[in-house]
């Protein structure tokens, strides 16, 4: 094969990734990858590994075998800070949004790797400034405790925070988990833009697959730790293997017609 | 010109690769999940999904031939429920049993998606009215390129096969741009044209996109010249989706294939071993992305080699060269596959016995003629003696049945039929293509 010269667009490019918790083989040789600007969805039902594999990216459970790559770099052998550091964060499953803390230090916190660096103090106030633009319902209630805030509130003050770091890719597990049905289309609106206005690299994680496949470019289905499918949006929507993945509809045998 | 889908088309090698090794690992886990003929296979042989990590662990799978299909005919193969199957399209298995494929809407989009490519590829546009003279049936090469031209937006004239002088007349009239059909029947309408005294210069041809069948440099310049258009050529088959595997671009060096859709190999087709690129061998398909039928390392039976150097065009899916011969028995008449051993299975069934035979291929002008020449035995004697022609009318009856084409039979005296060594040529294909 001919070497190519182009440059590659991939964001993130993930090879045969192996995940285990203690001896259950939690991810089973997953490929994946993101073009630079792309929201990706990752769908499936309940305990597929979905989660496993935001967490092997961030590098809370780091893989065993495999190899990750962020705009070309590995990453899959750094910890979790430096993985950060490097431009990827991550929006974690219940939002977990330090509750005792009011809006504002919670968003302040979000952008600790920023006051390590020299132009750290001006760099958060920008960042800050692009959250609350973002998030008009965060700035009504910068003094406002974290725990205090209702469901969908909170969500957008977990996603504010994980924009404090300015990543470059956004890891959002579970957006939808718990939130009302008009929430729920508020905070998809909110990641679309951010896709579209400010390039962000979105890699979504859902149960939720229609709503997921209705924002996202592309998708993939895990079933059991393995990818099953991978398509265009509009392809899985229209896949029944989706539903059987991820509701467990459709057991019986293939052949019973 | 245009692309019909750079994003696709023109995608790094790089990026490509990644994208295969993902579909790839997704399919098998699929297959080994819903089809119960794989699943048996790779249990045999010790082989889990996880296996494979690399494009390069394919060679670990096994192949998957025609004989399979017919194994597991007629619905053994798919991987989703029937209900999910909205198409059903069906080739010439090696017996009197065809093999028999199936699409799901996505599938169906997806085909109609790759057809387009390659018709854009040749310059065909929105603007544009295509004739498709492929028989509309259960064969893929009519809808594939019906669905493929709908796409793109042409206005489409169904015209199927047959009633040559009507086709004419329909591009006379309708004002035709593209042809779409065998390249034999391209010169039939050619020497029609010739007989009606209708000049191909006055008419609106502009592109024509020939399939179905070997045809060679001579003859597209023959067609090009008597039809006054250009003359392209692609590449498919039923088994792995029907039209829409390869096409020629603008620079004719070639077939491009859709490799986010397929994995294209070439095997030696003796010793089975994967030949480098550039070796001519048997091209062995294996498809990405499709969900009611997918296919492990399909033997196509086909021969070729592939080409990976840039292409001018801007496409970076590797060309394959023209196939001109096969690996296995099978022939190729008017378009139709034609498996020697049918033909057997009928004349068995037909004769109560097998008496011995010849088949013999020739191309008479234009149009590929297959006469089974058969011995007189004591048995077709009786039947013909009982009811004159009885026998050969029903011998033909049922090829046409099950195969699909009209054939010459001819009974010779006992003994006459050249042999070699005691045996019979089985198959003489005169054809000088």
């Amino acid at each position: 094969m001919n070497s190519n010269d182009e440059q590659t667009t991939d964001m993130l490019r993930i090879k045969n990734i192996n995940t285990y918790y203690g001896q259950v083989h939690a991810l089973k040789n997953v490929s994946l990858h993101l073009h630079e600007g792309e929201i990706v969805t990752l769908i499936g039902a309940n305990g597929a590994g979905k989660t496993t594999l935001l967490n092997s990216l961030s590098g809370i459970v780091p893989a065993k075998s495999g190899q990750i790559l962020f705009a070309g770099k590995p990453i899959h052998d750094l910890p979790a800070h430096r993985i950060v550091e490097v431009g990827v964060s991550q929006v974690p499953e219940g939002r977990q949004v330090f509750k005792p803390l009011d809006v504002a230090d919670n968003l302040e916190l979000g952008a600790y790797v920023r006051y390590r660096q020299r132009e750290g103090r001006k760099e958060v106030k920008t960042a800050l400034a692009m959250v609350y633009e973002f998030f008009p319902v965060l700035s009504e209630r910068k003094k406002q405790l974290a725990g205090t805030l209702s469901g969908g509130e909170q969500q957008m003050l977990a996603i504010g925070r994980a924009l404090m770091a300015q990543p470059r890719l956004l890891l959002l597990d579970e957006p939808s988990m718990g939130l009302a049905p008009l929430v729920v289309q508020e905070i998809f609106r909110v990641i679309e833009n951010l896709s579209r206005e400010r390039k962000t690299t979105v890699l979504l994680v859902e149960q939720n697959a229609r709503a997921a496949l209705k924002i996202a470019d592309r998708g993939y289905v895990i079933e059991t730790g393995k990818i099953i499918l991978e398509g265009a949006a509009a392809e899985l929507l229209d896949n029944r293997e989706v539903q059987r993945a991820y509701l467990g509809k459709d057991k019986k045998e293939i052949w019973e017609r | 010109m245009t692309i019909w889908d750079p994003s696709r088309e023109c995608m790094s090698r790089d990026e490509l690769e990644q994208l295969q090794l993902e579909r790839l690992q997704a399919t098998i886990n699929r297959v080994h999940k819903n089809v119960i003929h794989y699943r048996k296979i790779f249990n045999e042989r010790g082989i889990i999904p996880e296996d494979i990590q690399s494009l390069a662990d394919l060679t670990r799978l096994p192949f998957t031939s025609r004989e399979d299909l017919r194994l597991d005919y007629p619905y053994g193969m798919f991987a989703v429920p029937l209900r999910e199957v909205v198409r059903i399209h069906s080739s010439s298995g090696t017996t009197s049993k065809p093999i028999v494929v199936g699409y799901t809407k996505n599938d169906v989009r997806m085909w109609s998606n790759l057809v387009a490519r390659f018709m854009t590829a040749s310059g065909v546009t929105r603007d544009d009215l295509v004739q498709i003279a492929f028989n509309y049936g259960l064969f893929t090469g009519a809808f594939g390129l019906h669905y493929g031209a709908e796409t793109i937006g042409a206005s489409v004239i169904p015209m199927s096969t047959g009633n040559t002088e009507k086709q004419i007349m329909i591009m006379q009239d309708y004002k035709t741009t593209v042809l779409v059909c065998t390249p034999s029947y391209a010169l039939i309408l050619a020497d029609r044209m010739n007989q009606m005294g209708v000049d191909a210069k006055g008419l609106s041809l502009k592109v024509g996109l020939f399939g179905g069948e070997p045809w060679s440099e001579a003859m597209r310049v023959e067609i090009e010249a008597r039809l006054h258009l250009k003359a392209t050529d692609n590449y498919g088959l039923s088994e792995v989706i029907g039209p829409g595997v390869a096409g020629e671009c603008v620079c004719r060096k070639g077939m491009h294939i859709s490799e986010d859709a397929f994995i294209p190999e070439i095997i030696d087709p003796d010793t089975e071993a994967v030949l480098p690129p550039g070796s001519t061998g048997e091209l062995v398909l294996t498809t990405l992305n499709k969900e009611a039928f997918p296919m492990i390392r399909y033997r196509t039976g086909d021969l070729t080699s592939l080409d990976y150097e840039r292409c001018d065009c801007g496409r970076t899916g590797v060309r394959m060269k023209k196939t001109m011969t096969r690996s296995d028995d099978m022939l190729i008449v008017k378009g139709v596959n034609v498996f020697p051993s049918q033909i057997r299975e009928i004349l068995f069934d037909t004769a109560q016995g097998e008496p011995p035979h010849q088949i013999v291929v020739e191309r008479e002008g234009a149009m590929d003629v297959l006469e089974v020449r058969i011995e007189v035995t004591e048995r077709i004697f009786t039947i013909e003696v009982q009811r004159p022609r009885a026998f050969l009318e029903m011998f033909k009856k049922r090829i046409k049945s099950v195969i699909g084409i009209d054939v010459a039979v001819s009974l010779v005296e006992p003994g006459s039929l050249p042999r070699d060594e005691g045996n019979i040529i089985s198959v003489i294909d005169r054809r000088q293509i």
